[in-house]
């Protein structure tokens, strides 16, 4: 059966493997779905990769290769001057700092709301609950939508302020009900011994249950802390000083062609031609961090998805 | 129960000063101030989310009435005065309104079609492979998309289909002249529909995987003893293990369907693509936001997110009668 898997990766780790189906019964067709198999998903990983690759691969080019088409998966007439150019953006960074400050400040209010409401709605005895979880799970299926909630923030006088970009996607639902099941399957005896030795609700919170959460707490954090830097559109919507637009936002704008990083460009003879090296330095920099922690974090999203789905 | 629920937003505050009209209100009250008394350290703790979802999602939803009155900017949120259905009527008789509209079940549609079933198929691929190592690859990285800023899609995307991107690269080399697909209206569909399958076709396995897991091995071992092929197997046993979470998926998905990527169009589409690209929520926000015709596009929104709400409803409601499975 080895001889048949051309591609050498099937072969080797299919030793320990023999799970759920032994490799006694394969029959011959079974054995050619494998290795197409194999070759299918190879290309579903090619495929998803190829954009990224290209970009780092652009961000490296040389303009004139990439005008005429022939940057794609290695760097043609390679240099480091984009990143230099955009390393030299004061604009650029500051963004940058937006972003981080944005994310830092959005996380951890969101952890804090998150939080205590998802422990108020783990107590299965606190009357109303249900009320309490109905407020919340309500919103996941009707909103406000786009004009009211831009009247209410434009209302509260938030508008070009980090707090509307921070504020209003303070609580995910999702995020809610994953914490809300971690919380309710905590032993109950640790909370009640904690209580009989008179520590009050806040102290529970805070000195039992909280540390038997730190996974949980991880998981939270690196959702919100994604979406947060991902976001964009808040950030469009409410800020118009550039000097608030988080790091997102100065990419749109330059993608969109309309911005500050075209002007650092400009300097350079062929404006036009450099801004495709410099959207790919910027959507570089910008990935990075995620692309970076991503490995490592990936699997945390993956069990808080698996927690949010246990309630089904 | 029913009462429970029926007692007003006190759970915070309970109101002591309403007289006790008859026992039985009389016994709520004191099983509330009873409750109270105990767990007033967690009602507390429930305030300032529940101040979160007041102002910036119940406020919202009655901000809504703005629909049927008229708003004036930097007057109140709630508006000045009342308009009857004006709004409303101007949007049933707005032509791009219905253009629009017709842009999103299109999009709506072609996203359902292939954003549901691909992650099953995917799944199950993935079901199938016996190397541990290699699994996990080919998982990690189909995930990844999930992970980038719909800013930093929109870039690639448009990158990949300008005009000497690597799509028309493959165009020449067949002979073909290049095309500037992000201008014509003609491709847009395709160009959304596929970028959200390569941002979710991964993700997607996540709970398939779960599910294909909780399969019982015996069932593979009978359906082997009866003379199944894997297909067949894979047929009567693999696909019916995962039902639930299948149709769970599509009530959700259908839920959304409304709410197609407001924020991928807008990065996306240009006026040239409007007659394919535009939707509901994006015709809405240049009504409202760019031209500052708010009442009217408060209108559509509230008609949008209704739909929406219908659309999810119902799903629920038909797969309870139809599978016995429901989201609630």
């Amino acid at each position: 059966m080895v001889t048949n898997t051309p591609t050498g990766i099937a072969e080797r780790p299919a030793k320990p493997a023999g799970t759920r189906r032994t490799s006694l019964d394969d029959s011959r067709g079974y054995r050619v779905f494998r290795v197409v198999n194999t070759v299918v998903l190879l290309c579903v990983a090619a495929v998803t990769l190829y954009p990224l690759v290209t970009i780092v691969a652009q961000s490296f080019s040389s303009e004139l290769y990439i005008r005429t088409g022939q940057v794609n998966l290695v760097p043609r007439g390679f240099n480091l001057d984009t990143y230099k150019l955009v390393a030299s953006d004061p604009a650029f960074w500051n963004s940058y700092l937006n972003t981080v400050v944005y994310t830092v400040t959005a996380t951890a209010i969101s952890i804090v709301l998150t939080t205590t409401y998802a422990y108020v709605l783990s107590k299965h005895r606190l009357k109303g609950r249900g009320l309490l979880i109905g407020i919340a799970v309500f919103t996941m299926f009707f909103n406000g939508g786009l004009i009211p909630n831009y009247v209410l923030v434009n209302g509260l006088g938030l508008t070009n302020t980090m707090w509307a970009v921070v504020l209003p996607n303070a609580i995910s639902v999702f995020n809610l009900l994953v914490m809300k099941a971690f919380f309710e399957s905590l032993p109950a005896e640790l909370e009640e011994a904690a209580a009989i030795d008179g520590l009050s609700t806040y102290g529970i919170l805070l000195r039992i249950v909280l540390p038997l959460s730190k996974a949980v707490l991880a998981t939270m954090v690196l959702f919100y802390a994604v979406a947060n830097w991902n976001s964009w559109f808040p950030a469009f919507l409410y800020l118009d000083r550039s000097d608030l637009f988080p790091v997102t936002v100065y990419l749109r704008n330059m993608i969109a062609g309309a911005t500050s990083a075209t002007s650092v460009g400009a300097v350079e003879s062929n404006a036009v031609a450099i801004s495709a090296n410099i959207k790919a330095v910027t959507m570089v920099l910008t990935v990075l961090p995620i692309v970076v922690v991503y490995p490592f974090i990936q699997r945390y999203f993956v069990s808080g998805v698996m927690l949010g789905a246990v309630k089904q | 129960m029913t009462a429970q629920i029926r007692e007003p937003a006190t759970t915070a505050a309970p109101d002591p000063g309403e007289p006790p009209r008859t026992p039985k209100a009389a016994r709520h009250r004191s099983t509330w101030r009873k409750a109270f008394k105990r767990d007033w350290q967690l009602y507390t703790l429930a305030i300032l989310p529940l101040l979160f979802f007041l102002v910036f999602r119940y406020a919202p939803m009655l901000g809504n009435v703005i629909a049927f009155r008229k708003f004036v900017p930097g007057g109140s949120i709630y508006g000045e005065t009342w308009v009857g259905l004006r709004y409303v009527k101007l949007f049933v008789n707005d032509p791009n309104f219905w253009e629009v509209f017709g842009n999103t079940m299109a999009l709506g549609a072609l996203s359902l079609v292939f954003t549901f079933p691909l992650p099953i198929v995917l799944a199950l691929l993935l079901n199938e492979v016996r190397s541990r190592y290699f699994k996990r690859f080919v998982q990690t990285v189909s995930y990844l998309p999930h992970f980038l800023s719909i800013v930093i899609v929109a870039g690639m995307v448009m990158q990949l289909v300008s005009l000497e991107g690597t799509v028309n690269q493959v165009v020449r080399a067949f002979g073909g002249d290049a095309v500037s697909f992000i201008q014509e209206p003609g491709w847009f569909r395709t160009i959304y529909v596929s970028s959200e399958v390569w941002q979710t076709v991964g993700w997607g396995t996540i709970l398939y995987l779960a599910a294909l897991t909780t399969i019982d091995s015996q069932l593979y071992e009978a359906a082997r003893i009866d003379g199944a092929n894997r297909w067949r197997q894979t047929w009567h046993v693999t696909l019916p293990g995962i039902r639930p979470t299948m149709i769970t998926l599509l009530i959700l998905n259908t839920g959304t369907f409304m709410a197609v990527g407001f924020e991928k169009v807008l990065l996306l589409y240009n006026p040239l693509t409007y007659p394919t690209a535009d939707v509901v929520s994006t015709y809405l926000y240049r009504v409202g936001l760019v031209s500052n015709n708010f009442s009217y596009a408060a209108a559509i929104g509230l008609f949008e997110s209704i739909i929406g709400l219908t659309l999810i409803l119902s799903a629920n409601a038909i797969s309870r009668r139809a599978v016995g499975t429901s989201l609630w």
